[in-house]
C-alpha cells in the first residue's frame, strides 16, 4: 500500500487549492450561497475548465475516467473552501451512474454535458416518511400506451432545484419497501407533471422537494434494467458518500486550523487560552477525531471501487459511521472553543460545523449506517 | 497512491501466518488465548523458534540478527502472531536497548549484548520510572557516582516489567546534580545478578505480579557499561521514545481482543439466543470494529508516510491514544460477556497446570482479570495526558 500522493496527484491538489485560494474567500462564499442557484456560475465554468466535471466520466464521452482517490483529493478541497457547487450530485453520483448503467445514447446525450458543465443530474431517490431507505419507494411508474407513467413524491433532492435531469426512483411492481421492483428514471423536471420545489438547506446549499403527477416518461428513459436498479442505485449513492467522507475531511481541517489560531491568539487571564491544559488537550482530541477519519475517508476511497458489493458497502458505511462521529465531534468542539464568538453568523466556524452536520445527515447518518454495516465479521 | 495490498505484501503475510501456525506450540497459544499467565519459559521456547527461522529481530538489520523488513512487513508479521496466539516479544531487549545500542553502542557493546538479545539469552527489563518520577522523567534521582573505572548505583526504579525474570537492566541515572535535570543523567547497562541489587515483584489488580520495584545499593558497574555520553541519557532516552512506532499503535493486541469478545459473544447467550445477536451488544462490537478498522489505516498511512521520508513525530502519540482506548473498550467488553460470571475470581486459574475449579469455566475466569490488566495501557509509556500535551505542542504549535 501507498498512501503518498503521485505528482499528478499533488498538481490536482494544488490546482483546485490554487484556485479556491483566489476565488472562494469565505466572504465571496456567502455570495455564491445567497444567489437563487445557490451557487457562483462561475465556478460551475471553472470545475469544467479544469476538467473535474469530468472525473467519473469515461475518456470516450469526453472525461477523465481517473479512479475514485482524485475524485476524493478535489473533494477535500472543496471541503475546505466549504463549496456550496452540485459538485457530488451531478459529477459523483449523476455522472457514475449515467456511466455504468445508461445506453449508449443515454451516455451520447448527456455525459458530454456534464464535462462541459452544461448538463446538472440530481438523484431522487428518498422519500417522505422513508428516511434514508433507498428501497422506500412509493412513487409508482405503470405501463401504459407504451409509455411509463410517473406518480409520486420524491424527497430532500440535493439540488434538484438547478438540475436539468432528474434521476427518479420509481416502483414498477412490489410494495413500498420491497428491494425487488424498483427502476430508475431520467426525467426532465420541466416536463409535465413535474413539480420543482426549491429550499435552502442548513448549510446554505439547496435542496429539492419533487411532485410528479401523471408525467410520462418513453422506454428509452429508463437507467439500467429494472431487475438491478436498487443494487446501481446503492452503488451510485456509495460514490456520493465516499466524495462527502473526503470532503468531510477537508472540512474539519479547515475548522482545526481556524480553531488553533483563535487559541493562539484569543487572550484571557493574561494569556493566550491555548495556553490551557483543558483546551490544549480538547485541540489534541479533535485532531485525534480528524485523523480517523482521514485513515477513514482513504478507506471509502480505496474500497468504493471493489468489484464485491458486501465489502463496499460495509467499508462505506464504516466509513460513514466514523466520519459522523468525528465530524460531530469536531463541529461542536471548534465553536465550543471559539466560545460566544463560536455562536455568530459573522464567523465561518458555525458554517463549517453546520456543513459537517448535513454531511452526517446525507445519505445515511451514524445509526443508519451502524445497521447498515451488519454483523461484524 | 495505491490503496490496495500489493501481491508481495499478500504473499508476505501468507507466508507468515502459515509459518506461524505450524510452528507455534499449541501449549502456549491455548494459554495465551484464554488470557492465561505465561512462564518465562514460554517466551523463550517462542523467541528460539523464530531465531531459527531468522525471524528472531524483525525490526533490526541484517547484520546483526535482524530481517531487513520494511516497517509494513514488521507490522504484518506482529499482527499475524497476535492473531494466531503467540506469546507477544518482550520489547525491552528488541525494541528498547537494541535500538539504543545499534543507534549510540560502542562496538564492543554491540558485539556483546546484540546476538543475546536475538536468542533471548538475555532477558532486559527498562529502569525508568521512579517512585517520584513518571511522567516526569527527568526528575529521577538513582545516583551514579563516578569511581575511577567504575560506577557506583544507588537508588530505586519501579514499575520495571519483568525486573524478577531479567539478566540485565538498562537504567537511567543521575551522574550530576547541577545544571537543568535533562542535562546529568547517563544510560547505564546492569547487571541483575550484581551485588547489591534487590527485586520486588509488586501485586497488580489482577493478581498478577508482572511489575517490580528494583533497590541498588552501592552497586558497582564497570564504566564500559555506559552507553553514549556521560550526562547524555537524555538524548538516549529521547531516541528511545521515538522509536519503534508500531508496537506502540497495539494493533496486533486489539484484533486479538476484538476476536476473543466475538468467540465469546457466540458461546454466551441471553435470552436463549447468542449474545452476539443481541442487537445492543452487537452493536457495541461493531463500533469497536470500525474504530480499529480505522486505528489500523491510520498505521499503515503514518508507515506508509514515513517510508517515503516524510516526517513522522507526535502522530505516533495519537496511535498510542487510539490503540490504548481501543484495547481497553475491547477488555470491558470481553469481561462483560461473562456476565454475572464475572464476578467469581480465581488467581491460581491463571497459572499453568492449575487443575482446581473455578466458579464458571476457566475461559471465563480471566476475563475480567483482562479487562484489569489493560488498565495500564493507557498509563504506561507516557500517560495519554502526557501523549495529549505531545501533540498539542508539536502538531498544533499550542
Amino acid at each position: 500500500m501507498d498512501f503518498n500522493l503521485s505528482d499528478e496527484q499533488q498538481m490536482l491538489a494544488d490546482s483546485v487549492r490554487r484556485w479556491l485560494g483566489t476565488d472562494y474567500p469565505f466572504e465571496a462564499r456567502r455570495r455564491f450561497a445567497a444567489t437563487a442557484a445557490g451557487f457562483g456560475q462561475g465556478n460551475w465554468e471553472r470545475l469544467a475548465e479544469l476538467g473535474l466535471l469530468g472525473l467519473q466520466v469515461p475518456a470516450e464521452y469526453g472525461g477523465l475516467g481517473s479512479d475514485s482517490t482524485d475524485t476524493a483529493i478535489v473533494m477535500q478541497e472543496l471541503g475546505r473552501a466549504l463549496a456550496v457547487e452540485p459538485f457530488v450530485s451531478t459529477a459523483v453520483v449523476g455522472a457514475s451512474l449515467l456511466a455504468r448503467a445508461g445506453t449508449e445514447a443515454q451516455k451520447t446525450r448527456l455525459l458530454p454535458g456534464v464535462v462541459a458543465g452544461a448538463t446538472r443530474l440530481a438523484l431522487a431517490a428518498l422519500e417522505p416518511g422513508g428516511r434514508y431507505d433507498l428501497s422506500h419507494v412509493s412513487t409508482r411508474a405503470q405501463w401504459q400506451n407504451g409509455s411509463y407513467v410517473i406518480d409520486g413524491r420524491k424527497a430532500v433532492v440535493l439540488h434538484g432545484d438547478t438540475a436539468h435531469t432528474l434521476i427518479v426512483s420509481a416502483r414498477v411492481s412490489g410494495g413500498t419497501t420491497d428491494p425487488e421492483g424498483i427502476a430508475l428514471f431520467l426525467v426532465d423536471p420541466l416536463a409535465a407533471g413535474v413539480q420543482v420545489k426549491g429550499f435552502p438547506t442548513l448549510d446554505g446549499q439547496r435542496a429539492a422537494e419533487v411532485e410528479l403527477r401523471a408525467v410520462t416518461v418513453d422506454v428509452a428513459a429508463m437507467l439500467g434494467s429494472m431487475d438491478t436498479a436498487l443494487e446501481l442505485l446503492e452503488w451510485g449513492v456509495d460514490r456520493g458518500l465516499a466524495a462527502l467522507c473526503a470532503e468531510a475531511v477537508g472540512v474539519m481541517e479547515r475548522l482545526m486550523e481556524m480553531t488553533v489560531e483563535h487559541l493562539r491568539t484569543r487572550k484571557q487571564f493574561g494569556q493566550a487560552i491555548g495556553q490551557f491544559q483543558s483546551l490544549q488537550h480538547r485541540a489534541a482530541d479533535m485532531l485525534i477525531a480528524i485523523e480517523q477519519a482521514r485513515s477513514m475517508a482513504l478507506l471509502a476511497a480505496a474500497k468504493v471501487d471493489d468489484p464485491d458489493p458486501i465489502i463496499r458497502r460495509r467499508a462505506l458505511s464504516a466509513a460513514k459511521v466514523m466520519i459522523g462521529r468525528s465530524g460531530r465531534y469536531v463541529g461542536q468542539q471548534a465553536v465550543q472553543l471559539h466560545g460566544g464568538m463560536g455562536m455568530t453568523d459573522e464567523l465561518p466556524v458555525g458554517y463549517y460545523f453546520k456543513r459537517l452536520t448535513c454531511i452526517d445527515m446525507t445519505w445515511g447518518d451514524v445509526e443508519h449506517h451502524l445497521e447498515r454495516y451488519g454483523d461484524p465479521t | 497512491m495505491d490503496l490496495r495490498e500489493s501481491q508481495p505484501e499478500r504473499e508476505f503475510r501468507e507466508q507468515v501466518r502459515a509459518f506461524v501456525e505450524s510452528s507455534l506450540p499449541g501449549d502456549i497459544r491455548d494459554r495465551v488465548l484464554g488470557f492465561a499467565h505465561l512462564e518465562r519459559e514460554d517466551y523463550v521456547r517462542w523467541q528460539k523458534i523464530l531465531h531459527a527461522k531468522g525471524w528472531g529481530a524483525p525490526g533490526w538489520p541484517r547484520e546483526w540478527g535482524g530481517t531487513g523488513w520494511s516497517a509494513t512487513q514488521r507490522v504484518v508479521f506482529e499482527e499475524e502472531c497476535f492473531r494466531a496466539g503467540a506469546p507477544r516479544q518482550m520489547p525491552f531487549g528488541l525494541s528498547m536497548v537494541g535500538p539504543v545500542l545499534l543507534k549510540f553502542g560502542a562496538p564492543a557493546q554491540k558485539t556483546r549484548f546484540l546476538p543475546r538479545i536475538v536468542t533471548l539469552e538475555d532477558w532486559w527489563c527498562q529502569g525508568y520510572s521512579e517512585p517520584g518520577a513518571g511522567s516526569d522523567l527527568a526528575s529521577l534521582k538513582t545516583r551514579a557516582r563516578r569511581e575511577s573505572d567504575h560506577y557506583v548505583v544507588s537508588g530505586q526504579k519501579t514499575w520495571t516489567s519483568f525486573a524478577h525474570w531479567a539478566d540485565w537492566i538498562f537504567c537511567l541515572v543521575r551522574t550530576r546534580a547541577e545544571g537543568k535535570p535533562q542535562q546529568g543523567i547517563s544510560f547505564l547497562l546492569i547487571e541483575m545478578r550484581s551485588p547489591g541489587v534487590r527485586v520486588k515483584p509488586i501485586r497488580t489488580l489482577d493478581q498478577g505480579a508482572d511489575v517490580c520495584e528494583v533497590f541498588f545499593d552501592d552497586v558497582v558497574v564497570p564504566v564500559e557499561h555506559l552507553v553514549g555520553e556521560e550526562h547524555g541519557g537524555w538524548t538516549v532516552a529521547k531516541y528511545l521514545l521515538g522509536h519503534e512506532r508500531t508496537n506502540i499503535a497495539g494493533v496486533g493486541m486489539c484484533k486479538r481482543l476484538l476476536s476473543r469478545v466475538k468467540d465469546h459473544a457466540r458461546r454466551e447467550f441471553k435470552r436463549g439466543k447468542p449474545l452476539i445477536q443481541d442487537v445492543r451488544f452487537r452493536d457495541r462490537i461493531v463500533r469497536l470494529e470500525i474504530d480499529l478498522l480505522s486505528h489500523e489505516w491510520s498505521l499503515m498511512r503514518l508507515i506508509s508516510l514515513e517510508q517515503s521520508g516524510k516526517p513522522v513525530g507526535a502522530e505516533a502519540s495519537i496511535l498510542k491514544i487510539r490503540g490504548s482506548e481501543i484495547q481497553q473498550e475491547l477488555a470491558a467488553l470481553l469481561m462483560e460477556c461473562a456476565g454475572p460470571y464475572a464476578l467469581p475470581f480465581v488467581p491460581e486459574a491463571l497459572a499453568a497446570g492449575y487443575h482446581g475449579e473455578t466458579a464458571g469455566g476457566a475461559h471465563l475466569n480471566a476475563l475480567a482479570a483482562q479487562y484489569l490488566d489493560l488498565r495500564k495501557v493507557s498509563i504506561y509509556g507516557g500517560t495519554n495526558e502526557v501523549q495529549k500535551n505531545i501533540i498539542a505542542k508539536s502538531l498544533l504549535g499550542l
